[in-house]
């Protein structure tokens, strides 16, 4: 077993190996294909590129998509493939693929790409590994058969050997491939081929994460390790006004100046101490030295005039009134997300009516790695590489290109380990801004933001108000619903607002955009965190006024979907739900769909009524993932997932006042610490055979409405504002 | 000049005394194991042990260090063999991975001058290493495994 892994392999090294079998990936309508190398020779060049190698040795190398940020998809992904090809795992070495999506990406929107966002790789990249890993079986199993001389339906595998029972021989893949052929035309693989749930050898199974040895002793490659030769190092001050386009989480444009700097002390910074260049950007200045500390300490002392950006005199406290406003305006521009049934009626007709407010502050990715990346040009100024840990690949290499006035093929991406993602990694921005300082001092570049850039150029959760309103009959059940989302950045807005996992016959979703300039992006489940909180805050407050238990009033009156009555089921007895709590503490539970993944979660909480701080003791998540792949790893993504959300709910917002964000770095943004573990976590997997679907995130979103649904069950009053800072508890209680 | 005994060899450097000892071992001596989370003392990502004890490598300068002891995780052990490396890697512990290098060397502080820790003497020692990923169940776990075997 390996855990180096090198990138940039050309694909002519890789299929000139030293013999063997490789299989090449060439682009099809619905994702890729294998091929085999004399097929790839007769494609033009440029479809073509390696995916599988068997060497004589019987060493496979199998080319990962899955981008490493903790959540193990690097081990994911080749692990589907190796299950169908019957590969001896211990043999199996995995390589970063290249950054060419028509080869390594998945298809989605009818658009091949490799961002692993969403909590995506696993439940994109199965169907078409299970058929990639088939084929290359195929292959192996027909050229033993002809060296045997038998029919090949005769044949069997296990991990690493082709078996012949009726004669006892046994072919290793490595032999296999020593002598074998890939036919022109690789064998089809039918769906009923594939291997049974119960054949699984590696699917399902404990296998160890392979990034995991070099995690422990300092070797595992992050961005901010790779060293050049001749490399500087610069640090970038950026306006604190941001000036963001409205979806801007969408893609960069680097050429395009934003809060562009109009003028600074270029000579003093000039003349600090190994000081070799300030570069201007289209968005901020750049400072290169023979070390970061003076790159930094250059940064630090610039004095920048800057262009007004669009997010000039913004105050993120006055624009969430703003938005109770625009809620309120019947001339608001509306954006329809569902729409159901006959909502105007059954509110008027209902037997009775509920309606609240919430409110989300913004918050910030704060991914352990501040955000960094190393650029290198050729002379000519015809080549660069790139080293970035990216959830995006293609779209880093892109924006490289884009900002050094390249083509994409001649921008090569090598993949690094990202020390966390959690949907900030995916644009390439500050890739392309280390590029264009390789560009200005022709030199190989590291570029590291600070933390306090890092956070001073944040692209956060949207701050967010919500209004939700339902409306019930004389049995109780529920029969109407609205919610409408206010706030910044379109889309982000309303992931997790829809709520398939309820049977609400009348349904008005909407939401109503602004626009302030600040940028946006990504953020773990984003929008499922607020708009989580408010419909599961909604419906525990007429389970309450109904007098009825929380779980039975999903079930009998939400008309809970038969998928969700599966974990709330589940919940309940893993919880021991109903069982008394000690003095001081109470239950609150939620659920929560993501990826098309469906969580329920319940919390047991105390809180200090002195100190207003909220102590969350124990955590249950019953998931609906479908098939797992890596059943530790997937408990490990929840659990990371849950202390995620409940470090949001508890500490985390970001404030901007005149513009500028107010929180500089970990003393004044607060992240969870040891002392706010929960004693105890649990996390259960109800068993179902469909296809694998997200989990990454699907442990964040259900925990701020559990906490508060525990609340009131201490105190009577409703948490309504994220995050639940002991200072915003303490005015609720007094409220 | 700084000269100091790095993972217990001999180093001289040509260097200014109030450079950090981060940056130094990191780009100057290229051992990158140890990682710049904040830069302020906040997070512990680049905690080193100066004769022994856990400091916070972005916020010490060479001159700190003059004459003294500094150790890494690449002088832990010479082969991910302390028992704290081999309970990380049995636990699954790291998810990303960055924070990982600091939590471990807080965590052998912890074990030199407490062999037996209770689970609320590793929550106070550890209590200022951030994980962002939220791996901070199995550190636990992690420790208390590693305690049983030092
Ligand atoms: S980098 Fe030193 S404490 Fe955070
Ligand atoms: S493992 Fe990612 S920050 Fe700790």
């Amino acid at each position: 077993m390996t855990t180096d892994l090198q990138s940039g392999i050309s694909r002519r090294a890789f299929l000139q190996g030293a013999g063997g079998l490789a299989f090449c990936a060439a682009v099809g309508a619905d994702g890729f294909r294998l091929v085999s190398q004399a097929q790839a020779a007769t494609l033009a060049n440029t479809l073509v590129t390696p995916w599988v190698r068997i060497a004589p040795d019987g060493t496979v190398t199998i080319f990962t998509a899955g981008a490493e940020m903790g959540q193990g998809s690097m081990t994911s992904l080749p692990l589907i493939l190796a299950e169908e090809m019957d590969a001896d795992w211990n043999k199996v070495k995995l390589e970063w693929a290249p950054a060419d999506p028509r080869f390594y990406g998945y298809t989605f929107n009818n658009v091949q790409m490799m961002q692993i966002v969403g909590s995506r790789a696993v439940q994109l990249y199965y169907a078409q590994l299970r058929v990639a890993g088939a084929q290359v079986r195929k292959v192996l199993i027909a050229n033993a058969a002809q060296k045997l001389g038998v029919d090949p339906a005769t044949l069997r595998t296990e991990p690493g050997f082709v078996v012949n029972p009726a004669g006892g021989q046994r072919l290793s893949y490595g032999e296999i491939a020593a002598f074998g052929e890939i036919p022109a035309q690789l064998p089809a693989v039918d769906p009923k081929e594939l291997k049974e749930r119960k054949d699984f050898r590696l699917i399902g199974k404990q296998v160890a994460r392979r990034d995991l040895p070099a995690k422990v002793n300092g070797t595992a490659q992050y961005a901010m390790d790779v060293k050049l030769p001749g490399m500087v190092y610069a640090s970038t001050l950026h306006s604190p006004v941001h000036d963001a386009t409205p979806a801007i989480w969408n893609g960069v444009q680097p050429n395009t100046p934003s809060s562009e700097p109009e003028s600074w002390n270029d000579a003093e910074v000039k003349r600090m101490k190994g000081v070799i260049d300030v570069v201007k950007l289209p968005n901020g200045v750049a400072v290169a030295a023979d070390s970061f500390e003076r790159a930094r300490a250059g940064r630090n002392a610039l004095k920048v005039v800057w262009k007004k950006g669009k997010a000039e005199g913004f105050d993120s406290a006055r624009a969430m009134e703003d938005y109770a406003r625009v809620y309120a305006d019947p001339g608001a521009k509306v954006s329809p997300i569902e729409t159901k049934g006959d909502v105007k009626a059954v509110f008027a007709g209902a037997a009775k009516t509920f309606e609240a407010e919430f409110r989300s502050d913004y918050g910030y990715h704060a991914q352990m790695e501040p955000l960094n990346a190393v650029v290198r040009i050729n002379d000519a100024g015809d080549r660069a590489e790139v080293w970035e840990g990216s959830q995006a690949p293609d779209a880093s290499r892109k924006a490289v290109a884009q900002a050094l006035g390249l083509k994409e093929e001649q921008v090569t991406f090598n993949q690094c380990y990202m020390g966390g993602g959690f949907g900030r990694r995916s644009l390439g921005d500050y890739a392309a801004e280390c590029a264009q300082v390789a560009k200005a001092v022709r030199r190989p570049v590291k570029l590291i933001w600070t933390r306090e850039e890092d956070i001073a150029q944040g692209m956060f959760r949207p701050q967010s108000f919500q209004c939700v309103e339902a409306a019930m009959d004389a049995s109780g059940k529920v029969t109407g619903w609205k919610h409408c989302v206010v706030g910044d950045g379109e889309f982000l807005l309303q992931t997790g607002i829809r709520i398939p996992y309820y049977g609400v016959p009348n349904q008005s979703i909407e939401r109503r955009g602004v626009s302030h300039g600040v940028k946006l992006k990504h953020w773990r489940a984003v929008g499922h965190v607020f708009n989580v909180f408010a419909i599961e805050s909604m419906v525990d407050r007429m389970a309450a006024d109904q007098g009825m238990d929380p779980i039975e009033f999903r079930m009998e009156k939400m008309g809970a979907s038969p998928k969700a009555r599966k974990v709330f089921e589940a919940l309940a007895q893993m919880s021991d739900y109903k069982a008394p709590r000690p003095s001081g503490r109470a239950v609150g539970i939620s659920i929560t769909e993501r990826s098309n993944s469906l969580g329920a979660g319940a919390v047991e909480v105390s809180l200090d009524r002195k100190t207003g701080k909220i102590r969350v003791h124990k955590v249950w998540v019953a998931v609906d993932g479908g098939l797992i792949v890596q059943p530790e790893q997937a408990r490990h993504n929840v659990e990371s997932a849950i202390l995620y959300g409940l470090s949001s709910v508890l500490h985390e917002r970001v404030t901007i006042k005149n513009g500028r964000v107010e929180q500089s770095n970990f003393h004044d943004y607060k992240l969870l610490r040891m002392s706010d573990l929960p004693e105890e976590m649990h996390v259960q997997f109800v068993d179902v055979d469909t296809r694998p679907t997200g989990l990454g995130e699907i442990g964040n979103p259900f925990i701020a409405p559990a906490i508060a649904n525990a609340v009131f069950r201490l105190t009577g009053k409703r948490l309504a504002h994220l995050p639940f800072t002991p200072d915003k508890v303490l005015a609720t209680l007094k409220a | 000049m700084a000269s100091f005994t790095l993972n217990g060899k001999p180093v001289k450097l040509a260097a200014d005394p109030k450079s950090l000892l981060l940056w130094t071992l990191r780009d100057e001596i290229g051992l990158t194991g140890t990682k710049y989370g904040c830069g302020a003392g906040l997070c512990g990502a680049c905690t080193v042990h100066v004769d022994g004890k856990a400091v916070r490598s972005c916020m010490t300068p060479l001159a700190a260090v003059e004459g003294r002891k500094v150790t890494t995780i690449e002088g832990l052990s010479p082969d991910s063999s302390h028992p704290l490396q081999k309970a990380w890697v049995e636990q699954a512990v790291p998810q990303c991975g960055y924070c990982q290098s600091g939590q471990i060397m807080k965590a052998a502080e912890l074990l030199s001058v407490n062999k037996k820790p209770t689970r609320s003497q590793i929550v106070r020692h550890m209590d200022g290493n951030i994980c962002r990923c939220g791996t901070y169940h199995r550190i636990i776990a992690a420790i208390e495994q590693a305690s049983k075997e030092v």
